[in-house]
């Protein structure tokens, strides 16, 4: 029996119900366009943050450093690739460092600190002998500025003493693994022996090769840092937000910072590139998508005439018959965004499955994130009722007597 | 005297002003149809029939004159209460049935009282359910009008109108493309409603037969009533 629906409801159902053809071609028509819309957005956001995320993975988002440091960076890994020599020149510390750590991690948007002591020494093991970063760190406060648990091959991240933890490159190079003992040289003969207490893997092949972690005491007496920092690494809540953190912080201390945005300028120039022109696409298939259902909506007017002009004359406002159309639109635009969200989770299925890393592991995640599948809905929603205004309007302002004259 | 359901005084309907064709249809019509009423209207082609009905029905504008609905001015009325006048009082019976295609016999019965009431209501459904057994089509409710023979349709059309108990009732040629028994079938069906429920009837219709069936007849030629006659109860009804 009739569902007890409002008029308005049950006219625009019934209308959509009757108008098969045209009903199945204007939801397909959406269910495509919301489709594309949404697998484009959850693949490039994900492509993204995974870019982003491997970036981050072995970098502070805010480093603090010395003035004159500035264009000394041995850690910096868009240099990384460069052969840093030990030089004989003496390394400076960060000037009353423990002050500047309290103000940094003061300040709002900053949620994790770190002091660390780096500089560049020698790794020796009977005839090896490698060049290497020597990061002296608080392991504690280090692991919350790059997810070192995440990157351990062997071991803990944990250092004391004279332990020290190595990439699995540099393991390699030596031929040593956990309990074997090197010793580290720096330029102005300063040595110690330790005893490698674990492995890292930091998804990098020069790191891996170059990095070796030592208390922060350690380092400092290595370096000749006594009592020194090299620099201080934060983690920002918003990694976004970097910028403006290490901004605020430079004019604070006025010491040298520099955030990732910075440093990683061309990728972050690249990566806007991709979501204008995703951009530019989801705003054509938008508009295509509306175009598509003015069209079929206006179509349906004008078939339907005689229908408005019936209904009008048994006293149904124009304004009513306006709502029958705008909710025919609204109805296709939040079921296509049903359908078109459907398809977009199928495509990202289907597309993880084929496209592979070379490693054999997934490319992205199959899932869609649901505050994509609500935007979208939103959207066709919003752009349903917008591309139903004329047909709408038009359908108000008929002639009942137009109609109801052959 | 009854009280007037319709009272019409210097109607004027001139189609076209301000294009080059301007079709004079209607020059100053005066009418007045009493309540419980059950009149024919008749003329030829072309003699301006459709646009007093349309007029009283308060489908289109008139270009001057003024005209009353159950003592009501619509002259003044914007297009929400014309709308709500019309609902109110007025049911229409078309020449072609102008059924809705989507909706089934019962669904088309019940609309009026759906925009109405906003929705449907048991109570609309039982009336609906009724109306359609008094027009003989007990047991068709379902039927979408594409699936009913042209006189089941037209009956379907009467029953709508008459859902609201209208205290007026126009019907635009309603048997014009029935034959001869069916026709009078369906003419018998509205003098039945008007006997039982009072509802006013107009009727425009080109059969003498069926005017000479009704209490009045109104004639119209070239856009003037150039005739009222009322019709002595006879034998036929
Ligand atoms: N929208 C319009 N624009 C211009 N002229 C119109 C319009 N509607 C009707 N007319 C004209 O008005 C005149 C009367 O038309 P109407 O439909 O009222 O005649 P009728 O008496 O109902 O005729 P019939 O018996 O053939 O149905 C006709 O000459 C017609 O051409
Ligand atoms: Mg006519």
């Amino acid at each position: 029996m009739m569902p007890r629906l409002r008029f308005e409801w049950l006219v625009a159902l019934r209308f959509l119900r009757e108008g098969r053809m045209q009903t199945v071609l204007i939801l397909a028509g959406v269910t495509g366009g919301v489709a594309v819309i949404v697998f484009l957005t959850q693949l490039i956001t994900q492509l993204q943050a995974t870019i982003i995320d491997r970036v981050l993975g072995s970098q502070a988002h805010v480093v603090i450093r010395p003035l004159e440091e500035a264009n000394a960076r041995a850690l910096d890994p868009a240099g990384s690739s460069a052969i840093v020599e030990p030089r004989a020149q003496r390394l400076k510390s960060v000037d009353q460092w423990e002050a500047v750590m309290r103000a940094a991690a003061a300040t709002p948007g900053v949620v994790a600190v770190s002091p660390v002591a780096t500089g560049p020494a020698f790794a020796v093991r009977g005839q090896a002998n490698k060049s290497v970063a020597l990061l002296g760190v608080d392991a504690e406060r280090y692991r919350r500025i790059v997810k070192m648990d995440d990157n351990m091959t062997r071991g803990r991240f944990e250092v004391e003493g004279t332990h020290a933890l190595i990439g699995i490159e540099l393991a390699k190079d030596l031929g040593v693994t956990v309990g074997d003992k090197i010793r580290v040289v720096t330029a102005d003969r300063r040595d110690e022996q330790l005893t490698i207490t674990g492995l890292f893997d930091m998804g990098n092949k020069d790191l891996n090769r170059r990095w070796v972690f030592v208390t922060l005491k350690l380092a400092q007496s290595l370096l000749d840092l006594p009592g020194g920092v090299s620099n201080i690494d934060l983690a920002v809540s918003d990694i976004f937000a970097a910028k403006d953190v290490a901004t605020r912080l430079e004019a604070a201390t006025h010491l040298t910072v520099d955030s990732w945005m910075t440093t990683n300028a061309q990728l972050l120039a690249a990566l806007r590139n991709q979501t204008v022109s995703n951009n530019l696409i989801r705003s054509f298939v938008t508009i295509i998508v509306a175009l598509g259902i003015a069209s079929v909506l206006v179509v349906s007017v004008v078939q339907k005439q005689k229908e408005i002009g019936i209904l009008r004359a048994m006293g149904a406002s124009s304004r009513r018959i306006m709502a029958v159309f705008l909710l025919q639109g609204g109805m296709v635009g939040l079921v296509g965004a049903l359908l078109g969200t459907g398809l977009a989770i199928t495509l990202l299925q289907v597309f993880s499955r084929v496209y592979r890393n070379a490693d054999g592991s997934a490319l992205f995640q199959a899932t869609l994130e649901p505050r994509f599948a609500v935007l979208a809905a939103l959207v066709a929603l919003v752009v349903g009722l917008l591309a139903a205004v004329i047909p709408a309007r038009r359908a108000a302002k008929m002639d009942p007597v137009q109609a109801i004259r052959v | 005297m009854r009280p007037a359901i319709v009272e019409l005084q210097g109607i004027r309907k001139i189609y076209g002003i301000g294009t080059p064709v301007v079709t004079k249809v209607l020059h100053g019509i005066d009418l007045r149809l009493e309540e419980g009423e059950f009149a024919a209207l008749i003329g030829p082609s072309g003699s301006g029939k459709s646009t007093l009905l349309n007029l009283i029905g308060l489908l289109e504008h008139a270009t001057a004159g003024e005209i009353a609905i159950a003592g009501e001015s619509a002259t003044e009325l914007d297009e929400v209460a014309l709308t709500e006048l019309r609902g109110r009082n007025i049911g229409f019976v078309f020449q072609f049935h102008y059924l809705l295609p989507a909706f089934t016999a019962l669904e088309n019965v019940m609309m009026p009282a759906i925009i109405r009431d906003g929705s449907p209501t048991p109570r609309a459904e039982a009336d609906a359910n009724e109306l359609l057994a008094k027009v003989g089509l007990a047991g068709h409710e379902y039927k979408k009008p594409s699936q009913l023979s042209g006189g089941q349709q037209q009956r379907v059309a009467i029953a709508r109108s008459l859902s609201l108990s209208p205290r007026l009732i126009l019907a635009d040629e309603p048997t014009g493309n029935l034959d001869t028994h069916t026709a009078d079938e369906i003419f018998a069906l509205l003098r039945e409603f008007n006997r039982e429920r009072g509802s006013a009837c107009l009727i425009v219709t080109h059969d003498p037969r069926l005017a000479g069936r009704c209490d009045r007849k109104i004639e119209l030629v070239d856009g003037d009533i150039v005739g009222s006659h009322e019709i002595a109860a006879d034998a036929d009804r």
